[in-house]
């Protein structure tokens, strides 16, 4: 007989599910659903009182709509009035209602806690399970709150049901991970850690995990579990393969239970008990001879269940790190794994090498395995297994073998799936960087890496390379020959063409005596890319162009005829035409000394973490990339930024192009330009910070124009933004953070803006400009609509813009006794608005200042008698009118406390200062 | 912990899916979507295992699924899981239902979804494995089927024994 007897169901629920399967569209589906919808609606909010079976039918159906996608905002009610039921099925199902459509409605919640409390004290256990269940599947706060102090209890006590006490096992391991605060173990431990030797098999799978996860968060008080826990494993890995019964998974005793117990261990270091240690020994031999020996099934269930206990016992070997022999003899099984005909065990002994990699006393025996392994990045049909390749490639490769490991995930990259190329274009260059040992080979790398995946070079890729030659002077002259010949290539790669511009436009005199690449050669080569390029790309050849003319004189002529004409000079970007009007003064005016001295050789790059490290880091989460990584690599592959060795002299003064270029109007953060030293290190800087809530990155604009607004796995959006008078301009970058394209990109604004292009390529970033006036004053912050495709789901996105009020402040400068008069002026109770706040920041005086200084208003010294304190004047300005404004803010380093005051003309805009200002400090 | 169960169809229509993290309903069906669409591209014969998909945690949590017939059965998993187990795990899992239904087919699932969510509430709860013992799965399942048919015997037998109340009475007057 069937366990489940099929033919008691419900028959309208039957009936229903056979309409919609029939339904020939979406729409006919839809039409139905809601048709379905409103009769169930009906019926529960008619009068005739419901019976336990309509009520289970109509909770059937709903979940059967909401599985199809559908909203589900009724029936909660219904379902909870189930809970109370005396019947099982009604019961039942409404518990299965509340834990498939958890809502965390706080009034249902309570009512829901009333029915599981009362079912947790019925003693019958099945009532017990489901409403542990429900605990466990909701898990929110209100319930750890009601139920924290109970659960421990029905888990030791001695008389509850086995299956009560895995239910309750994992219910508290839930409420501890939702609410670790509530669930104190303290009195327990010893006897949640004594599960462990339970009779029963199932209460021990249960109860292990619970204390794995204790374990993890208070290794110390869970200490003994480890003896435990090696017993328990001893007694199953010796047991025959019979005396377990039920829980012999084909042939293989215990083997889900033998895993856990394995992970268990992998929270601690080896046993320090001689004895405890030669028992876990003894066990973790067993399981590595068991492999050999030949199975006792044919069943793949009985290899997998047998490898898998086998891989954590491998995974424990790493762990500890300590025991030569076993390591070994790990690395020899994962060897053959690697040929295995099952793809899984391939993949698996690719993931696990990847970790024994980088044990010293492994590392050498998994370097034998290259071979096979760069094979299978060839071979592999499967593009798992080519990744846990790629990773286990880059985890092996050191100084011996870099070159060869490079060269082959240079060849695959030609090939690689889309997916995985920028994270493989990432680890070829961190390897090339960290195991050069002469840079030309670097440089031939890096360029080649951009001419076979350019799409895939982001910036942090090539800004490392001109950081390494400009560091580095044995290798320009080198580099400026080899990117020369590179350019040659009639398609080139625009981040070719930047390194292009780049080096040619600092080192092109180390090449210059060939006539085959004399200095006008090289120019026409440059600009023969030029108009093929994009705009960013576009300034920083212009700048590699004037560097050409301190370069060499000769091309003067040449490069001032380019800058005037139109198509430079009258360009429709801003940026393109202040340089090329800014560099043609420059060439004119200046003379060759000042020349010089402006367009300088770059100073060395300071020295600091690598970038493309750091987001190969991101890129792959905490963990992924040991952090020693890098001194490794500085051990190992010499002092990469060696700055040293140039000559000191300008390194502490920062360059005057620097500043040239680092004017007001810089071209978007992303394009670097060709000497923004300084904004290279902002860009980076600003790629890394970004752990403050969403909510709060609105206040954080009042006091700033630029940075990152938002960032999800998806998408950066970055702002710049100007202001003048009442206008203001606001540039936004929609960065494609993931390799797939967003389309049907679109935005919309209650403020006039210039459309945005409806694609952003994967990796790609597009930039939109809103103007914006300020009419009459406000104090709602205008909303961005932001909605895409990604793959095939919609986006949508709501962002608050911001712009605020203080954004269209112009300083006021006056003195003292002028300051006093306006105050005075200023005293209509409705003109002034006060807040009396807690710090949230540090009070420090220069933090105060600069972020004063930064919401626009002038501030003003020697004005208020207590210097502690800072006023500022200043007058917003908006097309209707304008308002003056005063702000005093008073510091109170005893209590942490500030006193702001702000008073203006008009009372709305006080207070829309006021409320502004206090979430700043 | 286990994050998720997903049981799709070739076609990627959903036929169970349990959530053990909180998502909305929107983004539970875009996840559903995307893995199906992860999952339905890949070859027969290659390994089991992929990095999960974006919205679901990215390469932080791996897809572990197996292709029975019509049926894709996913388990998204953390780091914390052995894949090889989780593998044994949907087996165990699939074998009960097959057990439980007796040559469980995709139908059986559609229209005994409440069942089905009852029978993985025996192995899996709250993300994490309460029992891996499929004929301790088993017995539990039955044991509620019994409980069930009881109920509805007791409805049936009261129905009946009113029926029979009155045919004696409609009898009597016969006679």
């Amino acid at each position: 007989m069937p366990a489940v007897s099929k033919g008691d169901g419900m028959r309208g629920l039957a009936v229903f599910i056979s309409d919609i399967r029939n339904c020939k569209s979406k729409e006919a589906e839809i039409k139905r659903i809601n048709k379905e919808l409103a009769n169930i609606r009906s019926k529960f909010k008619g009068d005739k009182a419901l019976d336990g079976y309509s009520k289970k039918k109509y909770v059937c159906k709903l979940l059967f709509i909401f599985l199809l996608g559908h909203d589900i905002d009724f029936g909660h009610m219904e379902a909870v009035n189930l809970l109370s039921s005396n019947k099982y099925t009604e019961k039942q199902i409404g518990y299965l209602f509340i834990s498939v459509l958890v809502n965390s409605n706080s009034e249902l919640i309570r009512l829901i806690n009333n029915a599981i409390k009362n079912d947790l004290s019925s003693r019958n256990p099945t009532f017990m399970c489901l409403a542990l269940h429900c605990i466990a599947n909701v898990g929110s706060r209100e319930m750890a709150e009601a139920f924290a102090g109970e659960i421990p209890r029905i888990l030791v006590a001695g008389d509850t049901m086995d299956s009560v006490k895995q239910s309750a096992a994992l219910c508290l391991l839930r409420l501890y991970k939702t609410s670790p605060d509530l669930v104190l173990m303290g009195e327990w431990t010893s006897r949640v850690v004594h599960l462990l030797n339970d009779q029963h098999m199932g209460v021990v799978t249960a109860a292990i995990s619970l204390i794995t996860c204790l374990s993890q968060k208070n290794p110390d008080e869970f200490k003994t579990c480890v003896s435990l826990a090696v017993s328990r494993l001893s007694r199953i890995v010796s047991s025959a393969s019979t005396d377990l019964q039920d829980y012999t998974y084909y042939f293989v005793p215990a083997p889900w239970l033998s895993c856990k117990l394995l992970r268990l261990l992998q929270c601690y270091p080896p046993p320090e008990d001689g004895a405890v240690k030669g028992r876990l020994v003894e066990c973790l031999e067993t399981i590595l001879n068991k492999a050999q020996e030949p199975p006792k099934s044919k069943k793949v269930q009985h290899s997998n269940a047998k490898n898998a206990i086998l891989f954590e016992a491998i995974s424990l070997i790493i762990h500890y790190d300590s025991e030569p022999n076993l390591l070994v003899r790990a690395c020899n099984q994962l060897g053959q794994f690697l040929q295995h005909r099952e793809t899984n065990l391939r993949y698996l002994a690719l993931e696990s090498m990847c970790t024994l990699a980088s044990s010293e006393f492994s590392h050498e025996a998994v370097k034998t395995h290259i071979e096979t392994v760069i094979n299978a990045l060839k071979t592999e049909r499967d593009v798992s297994v080519r990744q846990r390749a790629a990773d286990l490639l880059y985890a092996m490769c050191d100084r011996s073998n870099a070159k060869q490991i490079v060269a082959e995930m240079l060849s695959y990259l030609e090939t690689a799936d889309y997916s995985i190329r920028e994270e493989m274009v990432l680890k070829v260059a961190i390897l090339a960087e960290k195991y050069a040992v002469d840079y030309s080979w670097y440089v031939d790398t890096i360029l080649n890496l951009i001419r076979i995946a350019g799409d895939y070079v982001s910036e942090e890729v090539w800004y490392r390379v001109i950081q390494i030659v400009i560091n580095r002077d044995d290798v320009q002259g080198y580099a400026a020959k080899t990117v020369f010949e590179a350019l040659q290539a009639p398609a080139c790669h625009e981040n070719m063409v930047k390194v292009g511009g780049y080096i040619l436009g600092e080192f092109g005199n180390l090449i210059a005596g060939d006539p085959r690449s004399s200095p006008l050669v090289q120019f026409n080569l440059l600009h023969s890319k030029f108009h093929l390029c994009s705009v960013p790309t576009r300034a920083l050849l212009l700048s590699a162009y004037i560097k050409f003319i301190n370069l060499f004189p000769e091309t003067k002529s040449t490069i001032q005829e380019v800058l005037r004409s139109d198509s430079q000079i009258r360009n429709s970007d801003v940026e393109l035409q202040q340089r090329a009007v800014e560099y043609l003064k420059l060439s004119s005016i200046a003379s060759t000394d000042v020349l010089a001295t402006v367009l300088e050789e770059m100073p060395p790059f300071p020295e600091r973490e690598s970038s493309i490290l750091a987001k190969l880091k991101k890129k792959k989460g905490p963990g992924a990339v040991s952090v020693n990584e890098l001194e490794e690599g500085k051990r190992e592959g010499g002092e990469l930024n060696g700055g040293g060795e140039r000559g000191g002299d300008s390194s502490s003064t920062p360059s005057p192009s620097a500043d040239l270029l680092g004017l007001r109007a810089g071209p978007p953060v992303t394009a670097a330009a060709p000497s923004a030293g300084s904004l290279l290190v902002d860009v980076f800087s600003e790629a890394g910070v970004n752990d403050d809530g969403f909510l709060s990155e609105f206040s954080r604009f009042v006091c700033k124009n630029n940075g990152v607004l938002f960032e999800n796995q998806l998408l950066q959006i970055g702002i710049k933004s100007e202001y003048r008078q009442n206008l203001g301009r606001m540039y936004l970058f929609y960065g494609n953070k993931t390799s797939v394209q967003f389309v049907t990109f679109t935005t919309t604004l209650n403020v006039q803006a210039k459309p945005v292009e409806p694609l952003i390529e994967g990796g790609a970033q597009v930039q939109q400009v809103i103007n914006i006036e300020c009419l009459t004053d406000f104090s709602d912050a205008p909303l961005l609509n932001i909605k895409f495709r990604y793959g095939g789901a919609l986006q949508n996105l709501t962002l608050k813009l911001p712009v605020t009020i203080n954004k269209f402040f112009q300083p006021t400068e006056m003195a003292s006794h002028d300051f006093f008069q306006r105050w005075k002026q200023l005293s209509l109770p409705q003109q002034e608005a006060q807040k009396i706040f807690k710090a949230n920041h540090a009070m420090d005086t220069e933090v105060l200042k600069a972020k004063l200084l930064g919401l626009g208003m002038a501030l003003l010294e020697n004005v208020d008698p207590n210097p502690e304190n800072f006023v500022c004047a200043g007058v917003i300005q908006t097309k209707a009118q304008q308002v003056g404004s005063l702000l005093r803010l008073e510091p109170n380093a005893q209590a942490q406390m500030y006193r702001l005051t702000v008073r203006s003309s008009k009372d709305t805009v006080s207070k829309r200062l006021c409320e502004l200002l206090a979430e700043q400090f | 912990m286990i994050k998720a169960i997903l049981i799709f169809n070739n076609h990627g229509k959903p036929r169970m899916s349990k959530f053990y993290e909180h998502y909305t309903e929107d983004t539970e069906q875009q996840i559903i979507r995307e893995t199906f669409h992860l999952v339905s591209k890949r070859d027969e014969n290659v390994c089991n295992f992929l990095e999960g998909g974006l919205l679901i945690g990215g390469s932080e949590n791996k897809l572990i699924y197996r292709h029975y017939a019509t049926l894709y059965f996913v388990f998204c998993v953390d780091s914390s899981e052995s894949e090889l187990g989780i593998l044994d795990l949907i087996q165990v899992f699939v074998e009960t239902l097959d057990k439980c239904f007796e040559n469980v087919c995709e139908l059986d699932l559609i229209f005994h979804l409440d069942k089905v969510h009852n029978i993985l509430a025996e192995m899996v709860m709250g993300g994490m494995v309460l029992e891996t013992n499929m004929s301790e799965i088993i017995t539990q399942v039955e044991a509620q089927g019994k409980m069930e048919k009881s109920e509805t015997l007791t409805l049936l037998f009261i129905c009946q024994s009113m029926r029979q109340s009155q045919a004696s009475r409609f009898s009597s007057k016969i006679s």
